[in-house]
């Protein structure tokens, strides 16, 4: 098994560059995700990684070897693609030995390997159908299966489940984290689907415009993402972004956006201070605006007067999108909530979660 | 009542339909008649007579094919003919399913500009390459000979099977070649495991194609092989036929049977690809 480090990786394709300088570093046994959204060069970089794309600058390892210049098929690495690309003409037991078959692997091996893939993936039945007779979510396994019988030190995973329907997305999901745990490998997984990301990785690295904006545990980029484009990304519904302004007033600091005023916590004025009468944008997650009846902490300084816009009931929760003077947001509440729409309601922001940003850098400043 | 409106509906279509259908076969049942016919009867009476007692099997007679399969020798020209035509078949398509994989998917410098010429040669009329290369295999020692129409229509036919085939096998998925590569394929192993099986449609189609090309020529034949009856195809053959037995309908018609059956047969049985190949360079799927 093996680590995985990119230094200083550019790939440009002509004049377009699609992945600009990024450094990272993924440890021996980590699942890790590249999560950002169309474009953002996470594909490109994992098939750098496999050696589909030429690097245009900057150096890839796999278990300390330098593998610039190595050929996909010495890399030792298996992957996994979002159509599945399974080959049409041979049978699923063809299909998953082919590999193994190509690098005059005994008979014998070829056969143990395959079998106990196909145990693990429970496609013991399947082994001598056409891909094109199966299922999407027995195809998937398939995938998955010839990537396994070859025992590589890195496993790459290309937007794997986007093809399949939400309720075997959820299935394959565990199954994958369960396979990470089984297999004891190396594993590195592009999607652009945040709840994959945010579920299944040991570690997240988020991409935009080719460049790496943050990595770290989910937990860690959830509670303190680096800058408004990672809180934007990770969470849902996406998190609301205010334009507004820091100002003080009798020695605390107030976030001020016309429509409403809310007191900072005394936490945040060391960070803070710094910007007292500029533009900021402040964010707040949808999870962390209450309705006043079932929030605790609600005074005069944190709570708003907002108008109910839409309800959307999802059972376990409740999404309700609110009009606050010029600005809209989205709540995430308990679903005790009573309210109609158009209706005037009490929601209280819980201001220690809170963030705010920096309107030109777009970095976090708390 | 919606049905019976439906079949009726459909009457006048299908009048026309096979109308148009029997009149397309008129001339090939009319030389089929006529093949069988004893030369004395074609000189007296049109084939059509015949169908006033169709099961009259005295006025037929085999007599016609056995005179130009042995002693005219057709049946030599038959072999010929699969002489040229088989190896004229096989190795455009062999090299041009090479050339169409390299094209599709193999980086090479001046790939684009190579395509581009080989497109180009599509247009160029086969009739103006006749007398320099005539005069090149004469050196060569090649005119009259076997190999030598075999490369002429290898020639003729590349730009063609190419262009036919890079259509096709560029359309197949790109994940497909980054699998095989990972698994561990040499470009020629990708080849061979993963793209002749799966252009078998295409190349079953353009296999059809350059066949009957092939079986069908007589320019190039008469050009490049002249007309030795130990080397001429069936098609040499048949149009000296025309010339030395001017009225003898009877034994033309039979010969032409007799070329006729291979390409037929050969139609009728890969009729699934051949409908299926001209759309697969097409439509993607």
């Amino acid at each position: 098994m093996a680590n995985v480090i990119l230094k200083n990786f550019t790939k440009k394709f002509k004049d377009v560059t699609a992945v600009d300088n990024v450094n990272l570093e993924i440890k021996d046994k980590e699942f890790a995700v590249l999560v950002g959204p169309s474009g953002c060069g996470k594909t490109t970089t994992l098939r750098a990684i496999a050696g589909l794309e030429e690097v245009t600058s900057g150096e890839i390892y796999i278990g300390d070897r330098l593998v610039n210049d190595v050929q996909p098929k010495d890399r030792d690495i298996a992957m996994v693609f979002q159509n599945y690309a399974l080959y049409p003409h041979m049978d699923v037991y063809n299909n998953m030995a082919f590999g193994l078959k190509l690098r005059k692997f005994p008979k014998k091996e070829i056969d143990q390997r395959v079998q106990e893939a196909a145990e693990i993936l429970g496609i013991e039945n399947l082994l001598d159908r056409k891909p094109k007779q199966l299922s999407g979510g027995q195809r998937q396994r398939v995938a998955v299966g010839r990537a396994i019988v070859r025992k590589p030190k890195v496993f790459l995973f290309d937007e794997p489940l986007s093809n399949l329907d939400a309720k075997l997305r959820v299935a394959m999901r565990a199954e994958i984290s369960k396979l990470h745990r089984r297999l004891e490998a190396t594993i590195i997984y592009v999607t652009h689907d945040q709840v994959e990301a945010m579920t299944m990785a040991n570690r997240i690295f988020i991409m935009n415009d080719g460049r790496l904006q943050q990595s770290g545990s989910p937990l860690e980029v959830y509670k303190k993402p680096a800058n408004k484009f990672v809180a934007g990304f990770i969470g849902s519904p996406a998190m609301n972004f205010i334009d507004s302004k820091i100002i003080k007033e009798n020695g605390d600091y107030f976030i001020d956006a016309e429509s409403f005023k809310v007191k900072l916590p005394q936490s945040f004025y060391s960070k803070i201070s710094a910007y007292e009468g500029k533009e900021v944008i402040f964010g707040v997650r949808p999870e962390d605006i209450h309705d006043k009846k079932f929030f605790s902490e609600a005074s005069p300084s944190n709570t708003l007067k907002v108008k109910v816009d839409v309800i959307e009931p999802l059972g376990a929760e409740v999404f309700i999108y609110l009009a606050c003077g010029k600005h809209s947001l989205i709540g995430k509440m308990d679903t005790r909530t009573q309210v109609e729409v158009e209706q005037n309601m009490e929601v209280v922001v819980d201001m220690e979660k809170t963030h705010i940003f920096d309107p030109k850098t777009l970095l976090t400043i708390v | 009542m919606k049905k019976l409106i439906s079949i009726f509906s459909g009457i006048p279509l299908h009048l026309v339909i096979i109308t148009i259908a029997l009149i397309w076969i008129l001339p090939s049942v009319g030389l089929l008649i006529t093949s069988f016919r004893s030369s004395a009867d074609v000189a007296t009476s049109g084939w059509w007579t015949v169908l006033q007692h169709p099961f009259n099997f005295t006025c037929y007679t085999l007599e016609n094919y056995r005179e130009v399969i042995i002693r005219i020798g057709i049946g030599k020209a038959f072999w010929n003919t699969l002489l040229i035509t088989i190896p004229a078949t096989i190795i455009p398509i062999l090299i041009a399913s090479f050339a169409a994989y390299a094209f599709a998917w193999m980086d090479f410098p001046g790939r684009r500009l190579l395509f581009v010429i080989l497109v180009g040669l599509l247009v160029v009329p086969l009739q103006m390459t006749m007398i320099p290369i005539l005069r090149v295999f004469n050196k060569l020692g090649l005119a009259g000979t076997f190999p030598g129409i075999w490369f002429a229509h290898t020639g003729y036919g590349l730009p063609l099977i190419i262009y036919l085939l890079y259509n096709f096998i560029s359309g197949l998925p790109s994940e497909l070649f980054d699998s095989c590569s990972i698994d561990g394929a040499t470009p020629f192993q990708i080849f061979k495991k993963l793209v002749i099986p799966l252009s078998l449609p295409a190349l079953a189609s353009v296999t059809i194609f350059q066949f009957l090309w092939v079986w069908n020529d007589l320019l190039v034949a008469l050009v490049y092989l002249g007309g030795t009856p130990d080397v001429a195809p069936l098609t040499v053959r048949i149009s000296a036929l025309v010339g030395s037995y001017g009225q003898d309908w009877e034994l033309l018609t039979a010969a032409a049977f007799v070329s006729m059956i291979l390409p037929l047969s050969l139609f009728l049985g890969l009729q699934r690809y051949f409908v299926k190949g001209i759309l697969a360079g097409s439509v993607k799927g």
